[in-house]
């Protein structure tokens, strides 16, 4: 009872929250919110293989495929606040709240009587009495969702393949185009430097030194800079040390 | 059997027919077979048709007034209980609980109208083919004259009213065709529709009256209605004399059906003399007279018969004293001796026989004058007006002659067939009714008026030709008839030796006991002539001492103004039913257009606007879809609540 | 038990909002997830209420064909995503009149 009253209005907000947010991964995570309160819940209905299966099956997978495909998609793809739609918010507020309103009303009509309790029905234990159930009274739809499962994977896969339109280039063709560039244009042949290979430091965000002293641009990935996150990197020790001072660090 | 006691209504009880009588369905066979080759042969073979066509129009009505007379000569040699014979063509109609046969009665009445029919029929068709020689429609006419008799002999034959009917119909169709011959004259296809129209006003109260039989007395046969006619309602019995009354007078044009008469006169001479003169205009009169088992058994209509014959009388009269139009005066004429014709039926068995007696001298002396206008007609050019006629008995002694038979015969002078008839009603009339009698008194004596007038403008008083008329005698082909006529016309009061003519019908009409008048028969016939005299007098003072104007004049009293407007009934027609009838035609068709295709085309448009209306929905967003989907899954949630919380 | 599934009923009613407002693919799909956990949670509730463990394994079911979901849905949103490069639902808009 504690917890489902601790737990509730946690589930509340957050679905809430996905609602209102404006970026898809504070989504993702609010479902997260939402779907471990649920495990939680599961367990206060004496279901505890439904509390284990929620957490690695749906927090755990599906969840991360969500985040996966959000990041292929575009972590900073942002809805816009402006409803396109005419009417479209205000008929989901009142559809939502008549929807709402008519579902709890119902539901709080139902008058429920005691809880029968799962003791005698877990009384081997909860896996075991699901085994039971699973592979006696359901096992043809058990059978069944394990072909969807199948499919399913198959069906993913077709989708995201990308079909190769060009010949798979080898070792030796890439080089070959290499020495061409450089040949027309005048590329750089060899691999782009490593960031802070000639310095003392081999941060990602610290570009690398040129003989010269000046720090390379290439060394340093074009979206930090772009950034604005380089890091300038320190003449000598002197200034090094200066600069940990000012920073409040210690000799 | 019949039984002739005092005022017992007879009964209709033919004997079927045998011997010579076996030949009735001939008398109608042979002018429809004419009908059939003259109108259908006119688009098959018409060549010949043009040179012989109208010869075999003329023999065939012969033919039948040959079988006409045989029949006539052997129901004289008959006893007088066995003069009813009836001759079962065939079963009509077989419906239900309906049967009608076509059957034919010849009984007196009946012999006495095959012979006017076929007779007075035969001498027309002969003075028509000197008429319409310079037709070049002649086969076609005499297709339809012939058509003519057919359906009037089937009206006067036939055993029920549903045969008469067919034949009234008939005669109603022939009627139409031939007033509107001339199809290219604009007024005379008015003419030809007006008079149909204001028929089938008239056929609306005969057909109602055949439905009425059929329902009081399950059949429509004379035979059985006759016999029944004394056990039924006498509300219905009322009903349906009235209801015959309207289709006589449509028939018979008697007011308030009157209108189309004077009209009629835009078809040929020949066809105003046969149809609406002799014959088809005293159909009205036929029904009433053959209806006398239901007459006699209702005051009430046989009163308003009396009324309305009456007002015709007079108003006949008074209309013929203004036209200028020889065949309209003519016509106005007809109009006022049917309207003598209706009194004679309308006053009961005192009537019926003096009313058929008045309707074949009528035939006689009418058909008679109209062909002698026909003839001043033809040799004047086709003018009508009388205004440019004048001293023409000079030029046409013969016309002259055979029309002054006829002009004594309907103005009732001592001896003619005319007075014979005309003075009889006027006695039956004065016996049962003196303001009835005054009133016919007063009729003779405006027919004196008027027929002296058309006497005096057209064989009289100075010559008023147009130029280039040169008036002739007409073609001996023409001439003929009217001696025929003449004669008739003179000699018909013949049919009254001994009262001959009563005694002849009473196993029709039955037999009344003589009733004095008021006032000695033998003064009656004396008041009468008086009468007429002082209205020969006055048309001789007003007409033959004064010069005859060539143009009608038009300061005239209201009186005349009235009577040539026909006392206002073509105004009252437009108005009352003209107009009213219009106006609910043109409101009925803005109806149909804005409601009745409204409601279509608006339906249509509502649907298609509806249709753009619900189309904006599908606006292709997954969201407004899915919006849809949570309405509907509201409705579902509530659906369910609601069912299971009731 | 009631709470349970007032709970479910009121986690329901936001994912299915959420449906209709958020108009970027994935989070619509995390909403669809949020409505079927709350159906999750309501079968759950009603094993414990009848006594049996029916619910429990339609539950599990549940589980296993939106992980199958999951993956078929996400794979098409990236195949579009490839195409369009734009994860919007409105972009999919063609269906109209």
């Amino acid at each position: 009872m504690i917890a489902f009253w601790v737990l509730a209005p946690l589930m509340v907000i957050a679905a809430l929250g996905i609602l209102f947010v404006r970026k898809p991964v504070h989504a993702a995570l609010l479902l997260a919110v939402v779907m471990v309160s649920l495990a939680v819940l599961y367990l206060a209905l004496e279901a505890p293989f439904l509390f284990v299966v929620q957490i690695i099956v749906y927090t755990g997978a599906i969840l991360m495929l969500f985040l996966f495909v959000m990041m292929m998609v575009g972590v900073d793809a942002s809805d816009s606040l402006v409803e396109t739609i005419r009417g479209q918010r205000l008929l989901a507020a009142v559809g939502g709240l008549a929807l709402g309103l008519v579902l709890v009303i119902g539901v709080a009509q139902m008058a429920l009587g005691t809880a029968v309790g799962l003791e005698d029905a877990n009384k081997d234990g909860n896996i075991q009495g699901l085994a039971n159930i699973i592979f006696s009274r359901y096992v043809f739809a058990f059978e069944v969702t394990s072909a969807l499962l199948i499919t399913a994977a198959m069906g993913a896969m077709v989708l995201a393949h990308r079909e190769r339109l060009t010949p798979k280039p080898t070792q030796a063709s890439i080089a070959a185009d290499k020495v061409k560039a450089y040949a027309e244009r005048g590329a750089h042949l060899g691999p782009l430097p490593p960031p802070g290979v000639f310095a003392r430091h081999n941060a990602v965000d610290t570009p690398a030194l040129l003989p010269d002293g000046t720090p390379a641009e290439v060394s340093v990935s074009r979206t930090l800079a772009a950034r604005g996150v380089v890091r300038q990197p320190p003449r000598d020790v002197e200034e090094h040390v200066e600069q940990q001072l000012e920073q409040g660090g210690e000799r | 059997m019949i039984s002739l006691e005092e005022s017992h209504i007879p009964v209709v009880d033919p004997a079927s027919a045998d011997g010579a009588f076996s030949l009735l369905w001939l008398i109608i066979a042979l002018p429809l077979a004419g009908a059939a080759i003259l109108l259908i042969g006119g688009a098959l073979f018409p060549k010949p048709l043009k040179v012989w066509g109208h010869v075999l129009g003329t023999l065939l009505p012969i033919g039948s007034f040959v079988i006409s007379l045989v029949l006539f000569l052997q129901l004289l040699g008959r006893d007088e209980e066995d003069r009813q014979v009836v001759q079962h063509l065939y079963d009509f109609i077989q419906v239900g609980d309906l049967t009608v046969g076509m059957d034919l009665l010849y009984d007196p009445l009946t012999s006495l109208f095959l012979l006017l029919i076929t007779g007075v029929g035969s001498l027309i068709h002969v003075y028509s083919i000197g008429y319409m020689e310079h037709d070049e429609r002649r086969p076609r006419f005499f297709g339809y004259l012939n058509l003519f008799v057919a359906a009037m002999l089937l009206l006067v034959m036939s055993e029920n009213y549903l045969g008469l009917f067919i034949g009234w119909e008939g005669v109603g169709l022939a009627s139409y065709l031939l007033i509107g011959f001339w199809q290219h004259k604009h007024s005379a296809a008015a003419a030809a529709k007006k008079a149909f129209v204001i028929n089938r006003v008239g056929d609306m109260g005969l057909s109602t009256a055949i439905m009425l039989a059929f329902v009081t007395f399950g059949s429509t046969s004379f035979t059985v209605i006759s016999a029944g006619a004394g056990h039924a309602d006498h509300d219905v019995m009322t009903a349906f004399g009235l209801l015959l009354l309207l289709g006589a007078c449509g028939k018979s044009a008697q007011v308030p059906l009157q209108a189309w008469l004077l009209d009629a006169m835009e078809g040929p001479t020949p066809v105003s003399a046969l149809i609406h003169a002799a014959t088809m205009v005293t159909a009205g009169v036929y029904l009433v007279v053959r209806s006398n088992f239901i007459f006699e058994l209702t005051d009430t209509a046989r009163t308003v018969v009396v009324i309305v014959a009456t007002v015709t009388l007079l108003w006949g009269a008074v209309i013929g004293c203004a036209k200028d139009d020889i065949k309209k005066a003519l016509a106005g004429s007809t109009m006022s001796q049917i309207g003598y014709m209706m009194l004679g039926a309308g006053l009961g068995v005192a009537g019926y026989a003096f009313a058929i007696f008045h309707l074949l001298t009528h035939g006689f002396f009418k058909a008679n004058m109209f062909l002698g206008a026909g003839s001043v007609m033809h040799g004047m050019n086709d003018d009508v007006d009388m205004r440019h006629y004048g001293a023409l008995r000079k030029a046409m002694p013969v016309t002259f002659l055979t029309f002054a038979m006829g002009y004594l015969a309907i103005i009732g002078f001592p001896g003619f067939s005319g007075f014979w008839s005309k003075d009889k009603i006027i006695e039956v009339a004065l016996t049962e009714n003196w303001v009835v009698g005054v009133c016919a008194l007063l009729g003779a004596g405006v027919t004196g008026f008027y027929m002296t007038r058309l006497m005096l403008m057209t064989f009289f008083t100075s010559e008023r030709w147009e130029k280039d008329v040169h008036p002739h005698e007409s073609p001996k082909v023409m001439t003929v008839p009217l001696v025929v006529l003449a004669a008739l016309s003179v000699l018909g009061g013949v049919l009254l030796a001994g009262d001959w003519i009563v005694d002849w019908l009473a196993p029709v009409v039955g037999h009344e006991a003589h009733h004095e008048p008021p006032i000695p028969a033998l003064a009656v016939t004396g008041l009468a002539v008086l009468v007429v005299a002082a209205g020969v007098a006055t048309a001789f003072l007003l007409v033959g001492k004064r010069e005859v104007p060539r143009e009608a004049p038009q300061d005239v009293s209201f009186a005349t103004k009235a009577a040539r407007a026909d006392l206002y009934g073509d105004a009252f027609n437009d108005g009352v039913v003209v107009e009213p009838s219009k106006r609910l035609t043109a409101g009925l068709v803005t109806f149909d257009r804005s409601v009745v295709d409204g409601v279509f085309s608006g339906g249509a448009t509502l649907v298609a606007g509806l249709g753009i209306l619900l189309r904006r929905g599908q606006n292709g967003f997954v969201r407004s879809y899915a919006a849809s989907i949570l309405a509907g899954v509201l409705l579902v949630v509530l659906a369910l609540l609601a069912v299971n919380l009731a | 038990m009631t709470e349970y599934v007032v709970l479910s009923a009121i986690l329901f009613t936001i994912g299915a909002v959420g449906v209709l407002v958020r108009r970027n693919a994935i989070v619509v799909f995390m909403c669809v997830e949020l409505m079927l956990n709350a159906c999750n949670l309501a079968l759950v509730t009603f094993a414990k209420q009848h006594g049996n463990l029916d619910g429990q394994v339609a539950a599990f079911f549940v589980m296993v064909v939106a992980a199958a979901e999951v993956v078929v849905g996400l794979a098409i949103i990236m195949t579009i995503f490839r195409t369009r490069r734009s994860a919007s639902v409105d972009d999919a808009s063609l269906l109209k009149y």
